[in-house]
């Protein structure tokens, strides 16, 4: 098997899996890109066996345990306007594996029917195993086309394994319903961070649920946005502390023009050693933000530009 | 050369902050602003920043009237402003906020230098965010380099003490010191320090919105009372006298 795409790769996917994947003409290491629904390439290696479901449209993707330090690419495109895409993508990584996951997902379209973008993940870490995970939204192409993407991920987390989710959706994007769900064993820890831009009239939804079920287990949410134009954004986070454990979430948004977000955070401690806490703000550009910018010498444009970047980055 | 001519600053359409003030900065000159607070310091310094705008009164920068132009302007123009309360920033390192600064992408060498003239090791701050995780003497000290990176006419400092550690101060002042034998830019430095006071040029006090006592440091600084509400570092604040 060649670390080439087998077949070829046209402009607009290669933009995308540059977009969203880092994608230079190649991939070092396992990967399958996924576009239109069919195949352009795949590469399993020694430790990361990638293979088709039987069942469903979708792939299992085995990760050898105690693999050290590889990445694997998974990343979904479509370019066809109407085209409607779900997939099912389960993550197995073996004990004591440490692995970086890249898995991200890009619609270009300039004309015709909405197009849309289902992924299902679900990541299944076997004891001390340690993940990043990366993924990256994003839509091109004309605005006036619908591009639809709602992630589904689920993540099992088996004890003293640590998993890391880089979730981001910054731009062109229309539509999305982002769920993610996770249930965490004894000292099981669980990072996310959320970054996403909404622009037009664009709306992104997302919900986190996680399940703090093992002793010392922990979550660490942190969500920032910035809802511009008219878009809406709507934010929910469940954390459940069934357990001594820790559970934090942190939802700072930004708004600009007639952007909209509401942020419902919700907490439950079941048990009388669950330490949950929820921060969140909601707000325009602190306009003392500005101030100090512009005494710099930067214009409203540039100081709002430089603040919404270094907040997103 | 900054001159302020008759500046009123009125808040909420009436009550008078800044009452008919006029001063002026000559150029390469080290010169303390003081008064009790609530005195209309501040105010007055954002007035010259343009971050507040005059009610009335006209601001002149050699020989440019500069009183109508906003912050950037008035920022490109060479006036450069040190936030008595600085602002935070979540998401912007140090490195990217004095880049701004400086209005270029700094090197790890300039970061360096700019971060020693504060007192700070670049190694250990350079990457850190401009956020809540910085302490009031952390965030003060940028607040500072940010002002010492901007190429200025005229550099305003309001009460740059306030919780630096002593060692960090010895610098400041050094630095102050140099910028003034420079004479490179005016230095505007409003201050109840007493070490600050003893490098100054000219002393001017300003209380309840107008001007008090000004003249030459000599003839000033024997004038104000030590009210020995001194802090715990042992540094002596001073209060103009009525
Ligand atoms: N934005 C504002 N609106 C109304 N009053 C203000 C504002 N800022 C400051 N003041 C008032 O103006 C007076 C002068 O404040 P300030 O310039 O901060 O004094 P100083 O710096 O000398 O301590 C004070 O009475 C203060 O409460
Ligand atoms: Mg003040």
């Amino acid at each position: 098997m060649s670390d080439i795409a087998e077949k070829t790769i046209d402009r607009n996917t290669a933009d995308l899996l540059k977009q969203v994947a880092d994608f230079e003409g190649k991939f070092k290491g396992a990967f399958n890109i996924r576009s239109n629904g069919g195949c352009l390439g795949r590469k399993s290696s020694e430790n990361i066996k990638i293979e088709s479901k039987a069942d469903n449209p979708g792939l299992d993707i085995y990760i050898a345990p105690n693999t050290k330090g590889e990445t694997v690419f998974i990343p979904a495109c479509v370019t066809a306007p109407g085209f409607d895409d779900l997939v099912y993508n389960d993550f197995h990584v073996g004990e004591g594996a440490y692995v970086t996951i890249v898995a991200g997902c890009g619609i270009h379209t300039e004309t015709g029917e909405p197009a849309r973008h289902n992924g299902i993940h679900r990541f299944l870490l076997a004891k001390g195993s340690r993940v990043l995970y990366v993924e990256k939204h994003v839509g091109t192409g004309s605005d006036d086309t619908q591009k639809i993407i709602d992630p589904v991920t689920e993540c099992f987390l088996d004890e003293d394994s640590y998993l890391e989710m880089d979730t981001s959706q910054l731009g062109g994007v229309s539509k999305s319903t982002r769920n993610t769900k996770a249930a965490l064993k004894d000292r099981a820890t669980l990072v996310i961070k959320e970054r996403l831009l909404t622009d037009r009239d664009e709306t992104a939804e997302t919900h986190f649920s996680v399940e703090l079920n093992g002793v010392d287990s922990g979550v660490n949410l942190m969500s920032r946005s910035v809802a511009r134009g008219h878009s809406h954004q709507a934010y929910q986070s469940v954390i459940i502390g069934n357990n001594k454990c820790h559970g934090h979430s942190e939802c700072d948004a930004i708004i600009a023009e007639n952007g909209k977000v509401d942020a419902t955070p919700e907490l439950y401690a079941n048990s009388g050693d669950a330490e949950l806490i929820h921060e969140a703000a909601i707000g325009k550009i602190a306009g003392e933000q500005i101030m100090k910018l512009r005494t710099l010498g930067l214009t409203q444009e540039e100081a709002e530009a430089a603040i919404v970047e270094g907040f997103l980055a | 050369m900054l001159e302020i001519k008759n500046i009123t600053f009125e808040a909420d359409g009436s009550r008078k902050i800044l009452d008919d003030i006029s001063l002026t900065i000559p150029d390469g000159k080290l010169i303390c602003l003081t008064g009790p607070n609530g005195g209309g310091k501040t105010t007055l310094a954002k007035v010259m920043a343009g971050v507040l705008t005059q009610t009335s009164g006209q601001i002149i920068l050699n020989g440019q009237d500069i009183s109508s132009l906003d912050p950037t302007e008035r920022a490109k123009a060479g006036v450069a402003f040190a936030f008595q309360q600085p602002v935070r920033f979540k998401g912007i390192s140090i490195r990217k906020l004095l880049s701004l600064a400086a209005g270029r992408a700094l090197s790890d060498e300039e970061l360096k230098a700019a971060l020693e003239n504060v007192g700070m090791v670049a190694e250990q701050y350079m990457e850190r965010q401009v956020d809540t995780h910085l302490s009031g003497g952390e965030i003060k000290r940028i607040e500072i380099a940010s002002v010492l990176l901007r190429d200025a006419k005229v550099a305003i400092f309001d009460e740059p003490e306030a919780g630096i550690d002593l060692w960090s101060f010895n610098n400041l002042i050094r630095v102050f010191e140099e910028i003034r034998d420079s004479r490179k830019c005016s230095l505007v430095i409003i201050s109840h320090q007493e070490r600050i006071l003893s490098i100054a040029d000219e002393i001017i006090t300003i209380q309840n919105g107008k001007l008090g006592l000004s003249g030459t440091r000599d003839s000033i600084f024997p004038r104000l009372i030590c009210k020995n509400d001194c802090t715990d570092r042992g540094i002596c604040r001073m209060e103009a006298a009525q």
